[in-house]
């Protein structure tokens, strides 16, 4: 098949978007970490972990929201570990970040070992399936694109919008915008920078564990190790991409998702065939870097990001 | 709270507050052990014992220590000079790659030369690995942590391109394997009948020729002052840019030795599975070490201990080896977090 004409189905748009959704919501939950003004590198050990919990809940027999919801309390866990040493302590975010991914990385995959110590092949679980939604599915095109999806696309699309409108319509979202640009105001305000940053850093991470969940609860039904595999640093970049907006953030999850289904047709066509397919694999990392080095110029980026904010120090 | 710096930390502060983080490390990792069934002293006496209990553990700990005393330097000078490579994953594979297509018979040069050609050339290719991000940092502004991250991903397939392809040993059955290093290009072993190659000598000449560089010239200096303050550095006339750039071949060229000593000393051929995660390590090996050369060795012989130690204990007393990492998370969290308060005290208000 013609690459143009690939484009042009519906089926490879329903593609995008269910390979972009796991990258929609820890994206989110990474721009509302960087928002504040916190680097969250812990974000690839907190999906690997939501990942794991989330399946393991609903192998375990809770329902599938229950699963989702697990993912999400335990991601906040790791956030909580994050941010208590990144906020308050004002470590390094590089260093704390990428000791939380080592962390929840090794845990999860102890836990695994723990909890399902015979087993060769993971087991599976009932994952969500698709929802065609009444009406909305009928429409030619659109229809099996974006509305034929698993429920769990659909909240992460409700995601983006609460994120949006919870960042610039509420005093929240103020708030939470305004220690990632100049902390010192919002402590002449009274407000305490430390709980507004931690309460993003701890949030943000459940959003992150959400992604990694999609993963096994949605994607795939079945846990594996080194599934996650460079997301949530693709996730990082993406952030950049979207020059911290949750709009923008979401075009470029789904258009970088795009490009990924692409390139898996691509692979299947005569063409496809002649080329390695590592070279394929390495297409989503390679956009990745060049998508940072296109907006880094013209980035706005949160005045404080990185910068530890200690009362009373001038 | 807030955090007040304390002028002269009191020495048991400074000792003492590090030691706590060790033994909190250990306690969580007993609290662990204890969910998994295992009595917490006898998983600690196995590790202990798969360690240094014996002759061939000791050498297998200083064996799995060389990669990661490279690796810990990498990270050590280029987190001084704050310049994030989390990339020494790639290095260390470029370094290994160059290794195995100079090595396998194609440099047609007396056999002395082989090894030094070899040494050398591994520096390079990590150097020029770690290059690209250093420029994209210094030309475009583009933060190295996510690319010197991507980088790893891309190495790696890169690796695995080459292994299916043109790097490919006819003689491998199939399997994704470079063919075996000439004899002259193999690191000899340090002693006869000691398996333990002169990689592990070279480790520890790097140590301390990164202490001397840091602390004895000045570059070492301008990677110092760029670190700790990067206004003022260029406003002391430091060229900044050019200080990260050469932190960075520095850098990118260690992390490039662990792929050649683990080639030509230990492994003779390049497999996908060369590193099991030496880059990562070598993050938690510098940070252990306070990004002191030296200190490198120390945590790099502790890290390797634990690593091999939690092997043998695994099978022993049906703990997962992930225990050994969880360790080692633990402990580089703590340890920053101990260090800080050696010079800081938490106030309420």
């Amino acid at each position: 098949m013609d690459i143009i004409e690939i484009l042009f189905t519906a089926s490879f748009w329903a593609a995008a978007i269910r390979i972009a959704t796991p990258l929609i919501l820890a994206t989110m939950g990474e721009l509302i970490c960087e928002r504040a003004g916190v680097l969250n590198l812990g974000i690839e050990g907190i999906m690997v972990v939501g990942a794991f919990a989330g399946w393991m809940a609903v192998y375990s027999g809770t329902g599938l929201w229950v699963g989702v919801a697990v993912a999400f309390a335990v991601g906040m866990l790791f956030g909580l570990l994050h941010s208590t040493l990144t906020v308050p302590f004002g470590l390094s975010q590089h260093v704390v970040g990428l000791g939380v991914t080592l962390l929840a990385t090794s845990a999860t995959y102890y836990a695994y070992r723990l909890a399902l110590p015979e087993v060769t092949s993971p087991p599976k679980i009932a994952a969500f399936q698709p929802y065609e939604i009444p009406i909305l599915s009928d429409i030619p095109f659109l229809g099996e694109a974006v509305f034929s999806q698993t429920p769990f696309t659909y909240f992460a699309f409700l995601l983006v919008l609460a994120v949006a409108v919870v960042l610039y319509r509420t005093p929240l979202g103020l708030a939470v915008r305004a220690v990632g640009e100049n902390p010192s105001a919002v402590a002449a305000q009274g407000l305490s920078v430390t709980a507004i940053r931690m309460g993003a850093v701890i949030v943000g991470s459940g959003f992150m564990a959400m992604g990694g969940a999609f993963l096994t609860m949605s994607a795939f039904d079945s846990f594996f190790f080194e599934m996650v595999n460079g997301r949530g640093w693709i996730c990082i970049a993406l952030v950049v991409f979207g020059s911290w907006r949750p709009g923008k953030a979401l075009l470029g999850a789904v258009l970088f998702a795009a490009f990924d289904a692409l390139q898996i047709r691509v692979q299947q066509t005569d063409i496809g065939a002649e080329i390695p397919y590592q070279i394929f694999l390495m297409m989503p990392y390679i956009l990745s870097i060049l998508a940072l080095v296109v907006m880094s110029r013209r980035a706005e980026v949160p005045a404080a990001l990185m910068v530890p904010f200690n009362k009373g120090e001038r | 709270m807030r955090l007040e710096p304390i002028e002269n930390p009191t020495v048991i502060r400074r000792l003492g507050l590090p030691a706590a983080a060790l033994a909190a490390t250990f306690l969580v990792a007993s609290l662990l052990a204890m969910v998994a069934g295992a009595n917490p002293f006898s998983v600690f006496g196995l590790i202990m014992k798969g360690a240094f209990g014996s002759k061939f553990a000791v050498l297998e700990t200083l064996n799995r220590a060389t990669p990661l005393i490279f690796t810990g330097l990498a990270v050590a000078v280029a987190f001084r000079a704050k310049f994030w490579n989390i990339g020494a994953e790639a290095q260390l594979y470029a370094g290994a790659l160059v290794t195995v297509v100079l090595g396998t018979g194609f440099l047609p040069w007396p056999a002395f030369a082989i090894l030094p050609a070899l040494f050398v050339c591994a520096i390079l290719a990590g150097a020029i690995v770690l290059l690209v991000p250093a420029l994209l940092k210094t030309r475009f502004g583009v933060d190295e942590v996510v690319t010197t991250l991507l980088f790893n991903f891309i190495f790696l397939l890169f690796i695995s391109m080459l292994l299916e392809g043109p790097l490919k040993d006819p003689m491998g059955m199939g399997w994704p394997k470079s063919a075996r290093l000439v004899p002259e290009a193999r690191l000899p072993r340090i002693v006869d009948g000691l398996r333990l190659h002169w990689g592990f000598a070279l480790a520890l000449i790097s140590a301390v020729l990164v202490w001397i560089i840091q602390t004895r010239s000045t570059l070492g200096y301008e990677m110092r002052a760029v670190g700790l303050n990067k206004e003022a550095a260029a406003f002391a006339g430091i060229p900044v840019n050019r200080v990260l750039v050469k932190t960075a071949l520095l850098s990118g060229g260690l992390a490039a030795l662990a792929g050649f000593s683990e080639v030509a000393g230990l492994k003779g051929s390049l497999t996908l599975d060369l590193s099991p995660g030496f880059g990562y390590t070598g993050i938690i090996v510098a940070m252990l070490a306070l990004l002191n050369p030296l200190g490198v060795v120390v945590a790099a012989l502790f890290v390797a201990g634990i690593f091999v130690g939690a092997d043998s204990m695994s099978r022993a007393a049906d703990v997962p080896t992930y225990l050994a990492d969880i360790m080692l998370a633990s402990a580089l969290l703590m340890m920053v977090l101990a260090i800080m308060l050696t010079r800081f005290r938490v106030v309420r208000g």
